[in-house]
C-alpha cells in the first residue's frame, strides 16, 4: 500500500478497499516513524490530518467524493494554509500561522486531498541542498550523508521515503526538478502562470512557480490538474481554458524530436550523470524518438542572470519581515531601526541575508543599470535561445545537475560551487517555461539521477507524455529506497 | 540684490474609488482603526496585489483634462524603504513609465494669465498612519490608509511666486473635483501638498538649491509656509550662508518651516518594475470612451462665460472655483438674463458671506432661483443697490423671496417723480441754509440736500432721480 501511487490510492478508496482515515493513519505511523531520521516535515498533526481524511470519506460516503478525495498529500511549507503554522524554513515565520490558504491549497483542499503536514524546505526557497532551513537539513532517503537537494527538498524526500504519495513543491531556480533528481521521484515545474502564485511565500516573484511532486508522471499529471488555474488573485496567472494535463500520456512517440542542447554535455557534466541521460536517450530512440543537436548559447549566463534578477526580487519581497505585525520580532531593541536590525539578523539565516545584500546592492542607485537592467537583457537573449531551439525539436532533454547528490556539508561553505550546479536549471525559469525531472538511473554511489525534460510554452501534456511514455518502457521511478 | 522665486509643485490626489488600489478593502475615511487592512495591505506573506482598473480611468480622466499625454503602457515599480505604517517595506508607485505626463494648467493671477507645465502624475498607493501620541512612548499603527489609491501630480518648477503657486494649486483643486476623481477633502489629506522653492538672483540662469516644505494640506498653510520659506533662504544667503538641499516641515503653530532630512540622509529608493503586477495596458477605446464622458472643463466653461454673459475673464476664473459654484451662477444667469450682475453677486456678497461662515457654495442658504429673484430687481430699478443689500441680508437668513421680503418690508425704490418733487420741495424750504451755500457755488451742499431727501424717503428714493430733480429746482 505504502509505495502504491495517487492513480492506485484513488482507485483503491473509490472501490472502499481501504477508507481516508485508515490510509492517513497508514502514513502518519510512517512518518512518526521516519521524520526523526529524515527531518523531511516541519509540521505534522495527527488530529488535523484524520479530521481532513474522516471529511473526505464523509464526501465519499455521501457520494460527493471527487477522483483524488481522501488521497494524503504533503504540502511545502511554502504555501500559505490556514491554521498551520508557514514557517518558509525560516525562524522569521516559526510562529506564524497562516489565516489564509494559498490558491494552491484552496484547490487541493477542494478536490479532497488530505493534508499530512507540511515538508522542510531551504529558508525562503533559496538553497539547492536543504542545508539552508532553520529546522535542519533534510535527510537523503537513499543515502542519509547526502543532502536532498533543494529548496523542495523535504517534498522530494517525502514522496522518495514513500512518507506522502504526493508533494507540493515550487521551483524558482530548479527547486522542484533538482530535489526531484536527487532524491528520485518525478517532478514538474509548469509554465510560469499556469500555478497561481497567491498564498504562494514570494522569493523572486519573476520567476516562482509551483507545480507537483510524485512517484510517476502520471500522478504529476493528476496533481497539476488539481493545482493549476486562473486565479484572478495573481496579476500573472494566465486566464486559460482548464486543461486535462493526463490527455496525451498514452501517445506513442514515434517521429517526436527530441533536442540535446550541445552546451549540456560540455564540461563540468559528471560521467555518471552522462551515462544515465545518455541511457536515457537511447531508451527514447527505441520507442520512436529521434534526436538533434541544438544549442542553447547563452545558458553559461544564465547563472549570473538568475544570480541578480532572484535577489533583486527577493530583497524587497523580504522586506515585509520586519517583525512589525508577525513573524520574528527581537526581545530588546533601543529604538525602530535597531528593532529592525536586531529582528532581521536573528530571524534570517546566512544565505538569505547574503541574497539580500547582493538584491540591494545591484537595485542600488548607479548600480541598476548594469546590473538588473543588463540581467533583464541576458533573461530575453536566454527566452530567444529555447526560442529558435524550438523551432527544431519538440522538447529538449538533459541533466538536471552536473552530478548525483553530493554530501551534507560538501558546498555548503562555498556559495559560488553551490550556485553553479544549478548551471541546467535555472535557464528554464528565466525563460518561464516548463520542465520537469524524471528518474532515470543511478551514480556509481546509489544515489539517484533524474533526466530534465523542457518543454515549449504550455507543452505540459507533450512533456508529461514523454515521461510517462519513458516510465512505461523502464522501472526507474518505481525504485523506492531501504529504509 | 534682487531675488526671484522659483517654485515646484507635487500634490498627492487622493483618488474617491470605493475600494483600495490593490485589494476589494474599503476606502471609506474614519472607520476603527485597522478594520479596513485586508491581507494585501498587512502584507502577509504570500498576498499580491491586483489592480483596481477604475484607478486607471480616473488617471486617464486628469491626464484628459490636463491635456496630457497618455502612456498606453505604463509601469508599476516598488519604491523600497523601511517604515512601520508601511507593511511591505516598499510602495507601489511609478517611476520611470507614469501613466500621464506633459500635461498643462492655465492659471489668472491678477489679470496675467500663464501655463504652468505638469511634468507627470502617477498612480501609486498611500502609506498608513503612525500614530505617536495616547500610547505612552509606543507609536500607534493605522493601517485603514494603506493602499488608497493616489495620483501623485508633478508640476514642472515654473512658478515665480506665491500667487502663482496658490493659483496652480486652486486650479488643480477645482480640476480633481470637477472631475470626480477626488473628493476633496482637504482635511482629511485628500489634496495633500509638497512644495519646493528656492529662490536666485534675477536675472541667473541656473536655479538656485531647493528645499521641499512637506505634507501641506491646506491653501492657507502653503501660503505661509511658502512666504516663510522664501524669507528664510533669502535671509540666508543675504547673511552670506547657503541653502542646503533638504526637506522640511511647517509648523502652522510657529508659521515656521524646520529640517526633517538632509540630502545626504536621503533615501535610495531602489526602483524597480514590479514583478507582481503587469505592465498597465491602454486601449485607444478606452480613452475614446473616458474622452466622450468628461464634463466641459473649467477652462472651456470661463471662455463660454466671458462670451455668452460678458463676465470679465477674471470673474469668469473665479465663478469656475468649483463645478457647484460655475453651476449655481449660470443658474443664476439664465434665470435673472442679467449675466454680470449674477458674476457680481456670487463673486461679492455671496463669496463673501460664505467665507465669513466657512461654508461652500453648496452650504448656501439663497439658491440660484431665489438670487435671480433679487438680481431681476435690481436690473428694473425696483432696488437700489443699497436697498438690495437690505433685501439680501433678510434673505440669507428667510426662506423668502426678494419679491415677498420687498412687499414685507415696503423696500421698493421711489422713483415716482411727484412724490420725489414733493420731498425735495420739503428739503429745500427745509434748509435755507444748504440753499443759499449751493446757489454760491458750494457743489458739496447738494449732497446735503440729497442726503435729507434720502433720509425723508427712509432710503428708497432713486438716488439719480433725487440728484437730477434736486438740480433744476436750484437752477
Amino acid at each position: 500500500m505504502i509505495n502504491a501511487t495517487l492513480k492506485a490510492l484513488s482507485q483503491q478508496l473509490a472501490a472502499k478497499a481501504v477508507s481516508s482515515e485508515e490510509l492517513a493513519g497508514l502514513y502518519l505511523d510512517r512518518i512518526a516513524a521516519l521524520n526523526p531520521t529524515l527531518n523531511a516535515f516541519i509540521s505534522v498533526d495527527r488530529d488535523k490530518t484524520l479530521a481532513e481524511a474522516r471529511a473526505a470519506d464523509a464526501l465519499r460516503a455521501a457520494g460527493q467524493a471527487g477522483l483524488l478525495a481522501g488521497v494524503p498529500i504533503a504540502h511545502k511549507d511554502i504555501f500559505c494554509q490556514q491554521g498551520w503554522k508557514t514557517s518558509c524554513g525560516s525562524k522569521m515565520l516559526d510562529n506564524f500561522i497562516s489565516p489564509y490558504d494559498a490558491h494552491v491549497v484552496e484547490q487541493c483542499r477542494a478536490a479532497g486531498l488530505v493534508t499530512l503536514g507540511r515538508t522542510n524546505m531551504d529558508e525562503f526557497a533559496m538553497g539547492s541542498s536543504n542545508e539552508n532551513s532553520f529546522y535542519g537539513p533534510v535527510k537523503n532517503p537513499w543515502d542519509l550523508a547526502a543532502i536532498p537537494g533543494g529548496s523542495s527538498g523535504g517534498s522530494a524526500a517525502v514522496v522518495a521515503a514513500r512518507l506522502a504519495p504526493v508533494a507540493t513543491g515550487t521551483d524558482t531556480g530548479g527547486s522542484i526538478r533538482q530535489p526531484a533528481s536527487h532524491c528520485g521521484v518525478t517532478g514538474i515545474k509548469p509554465t510560469y502562470g499556469v500555478v497561481s502564485r497567491y498564498g504562494m511565500v514570494a522569493y523572486a516573484s519573476s520567476l516562482d512557480q509551483g507545480g507537483p511532486l510524485a512517484q510517476t508522471a502520471e500522478d504529476c499529471a493528476l496533481l497539476l490538474n488539481v493545482m493549476a488555474g486562473f486565479d484572478q488573485r495573481d496579476s500573472t496567472s494566465l486566464e486559460r481554458a482548464k486543461e486535462d494535463y493526463s490527455r496525451d500520456l498514452n501517445a506513442p512517440l514515434n517521429g517526436l524530436k527530441i533536442g540535446l542542447p550541445r552546451e549540456y554535455f560540455a564540461e563540468g557534466l559528471s560521467a555518471d550523470v552522462a551515462g544515465v541521460v545518455d541511457g536515457a536517450i537511447a531508451e527514447l530512440k527505441k520507442l520512436g524518438a529521434e534526436v538533434v543537436e541544438i544549442s542553447l548559447p547563452n545558458t553559461q549566463l544564465s547563472i549570473p542572470a538568475y544570480y541578480v534578477i532572484a535577489p533583486a526580487e527577493a530583497s524587497t519581497n523580504l522586506s515585509r519581515y520586519d517583525g512589525v505585525r508577525y513573524g520574528h520580532r527581537a526581545a530588546e531593541y533601543k529604538d525602530l531601526v535597531d528593532m529592525y536590525e536586531k529582528t532581521r539578523a536573528e530571524g534570517f539565516g546566512a544565505e538569505v541575508k547574503r541574497r539580500i545584500m547582493v538584491g540591494t546592492y545591484v537595485l542600488s542607485h548607479g548600480y541598476y543599470d548594469a546590473y538588473y537592467l543588463k540581467a533583464q537583457k541576458i533573461r530575453r537573449l536566454i527566452a530567444n535561445d529555447f526560442k529558435a531551439a524550438f523551432e527544431q525539436c519538440d522538447v529538449i532533454l538533459g541533466p538536471v545537475a552536473p552530478s548525483a547528490a553530493f554530501n551534507l556539508g560538501e558546498k555548503s561553505g562555498d556559495p559560488v560551487q553551490m550556485y553553479l550546479s544549478d548551471i541546467y536549471t535555472l535557464s528554464v525559469n528565466l525563460a518561464g517555461l516548463p520542465g520537469m525531472s524524471v528518474p532515470a538511473g543511478f551514480a556509481a554511489n546509489g544515489r539517484p539521477v533524474g533526466l530534465q525534460i523542457i518543454g515549449n510554452y504550455f507543452g505540459e501534456a507533450k512533456m508529461l507524455n514523454v515521461a510517462h511514455q519513458f516510465q512505461q518502457a523502464t522501472d526507474w521511478h518505481t525504485k523506492a529506497p531501504a529504509l | 540684490m534682487k531675488w526671484e522665486v522659483v517654485i515646484g509643485i507635487e500634490v498627492h490626489v487622493q483618488l474617491n474609488t470605493a475600494s483600495k488600489i490593490f485589494s476589494g478593502a474599503s476606502t471609506a475615511f474614519g472607520a476603527a482603526p485597522n478594520t479596513q487592512a485586508s491581507a494585501v495591505e498587512l502584507a502577509f506573506p504570500g498576498v499580491l496585489p491586483v489592480l483596481n482598473r477604475a484607478v486607471v480611468d480616473k488617471a486617464i480622466r486628469l491626464g484628459l483634462a490636463l491635456d496630457a499625454k497618455i502612456n498606453q503602457k505604463n509601469v508599476f515599480a516598488r519604491k523600497n524603504y523601511f517604515y512601520p505604517d508601511l507593511p511591505k517595506g516598499y510602495q507601489i508607485s511609478q517611476m520611470e513609465l507614469p501613466i500621464v505626463e506633459h500635461g498643462k494648467i492655465k492659471i489668472l493671477v491678477g489679470d496675467q494669465e500663464k501655463v504652468i507645465g505638469v511634468t507627470r502624475a502617477h498612480m501609486e498607493e498611500d502609506a498608513g498612519k503612525s500614530l505617536h501620541e495616547d500610547f505612552h512612548g509606543l507609536s500607534g499603527i493605522d493601517l485603514n490608509r494603506a493602499g488608497t489609491p493616489l495620483l501623485e501630480v508633478v508640476s514642472e518648477p515654473d512658478m515665480r511666486s506665491v500667487d502663482e503657486a496658490l493659483a496652480y494649486v486652486k486650479v488643480l483643486y477645482a480640476l480633481v473635483t470637477w472631475l470626480g476623481i477626488c473628493d476633496g477633502n482637504m482635511q482629511e489629506g485628500s489634496f495633500r501638498m509638497d512644495v519646493n522653492v528656492s529662490v536666485r538672483p534675477e536675472g541667473q540662469k541656473e536655479f538656485g538649491t531647493r528645499r521641499e516644505i512637506k505634507n501641506l494640506n491646506s491653501f492657507r498653510f502653503l501660503e505661509q509656509a511658502a512666504k516663510y520659506e522664501i524669507q528664510w533662504q533669502i535671509d540666508t544667503l543675504e547673511d552670506g550662508g547657503k541653502v542646503q538641499q533638504a526637506t522640511v516641515l511647517f509648523d502652522p503653530d510657529s508659521g515656521e518651516t524646520r529640517m526633517m532630512r538632509s540630502k545626504e540622509d536621503a533615501h535610495d529608493y531602489r526602483y524597480f518594475p514590479d514583478p507582481d503586477l503587469l505592465p498597465v495596458r491602454i486601449s485607444d477605446e478606452q480613452i475614446a470612451r473616458i474622452r466622450a464622458d468628461l464634463p466641459e472643463l473649467p477652462g472651456a466653461m470661463q471662455a463660454r462665460f466671458v462670451e455668452s454673459y460678458g463676465v470679465s475673464a477674471y470673474d469668469a476664473a473665479l465663478l469656475t472655483s468649483s463645478l457647484k459654484q460655475a453651476e449655481y451662477f449660470e443658474a443664476a444667469a439664465k434665470a435673472s438674463g442679467q449675466g454680470k450682475l449674477a458674476a457680481n453677486w456670487v463673486n461679492g456678497e455671496i463669496a463673501a458671506r460664505l467665507n465669513r461662515d466657512g461654508k461652500e457654495i453648496g452650504d448656501c442658504p439663497i439658491d440660484a432661483a431665489r438670487l435671480s429673484g433679487l438680481i431681476v430687481r435690481i436690473a428694473d430699478g425696483t432696488l437700489s443697490s443699497k436697498l438690495a443689500k437690505q433685501v439680501f441680508e433678510a434673505m440669507w437668513d428667510s426662506e423668502l423671496s426678494a419679491d415677498a421680503i420687498i412687499e414685507r418690508d415696503g423696500l421698493k425704490q421711489v422713483s415716482d417723480v411727484g412724490a420725489i418733487e414733493k420731498m425735495v420741495d420739503e428739503a429745500i424750504a427745509a434748509n435755507p441754509k444748504a440753499v443759499e451755500e449751493f446757489r454760491a457755488g458750494k457743489e458739496k451742499a447738494l449732497n446735503a440736500l440729497a442726503g435729507q431727501v434720502m433720509k425723508a424717503s427712509k432710503g428708497k428714493a432713486n438716488p439719480a432721480q433725487v440728484q437730477e430733480i434736486l438740480k433744476q429746482k436750484l437752477a
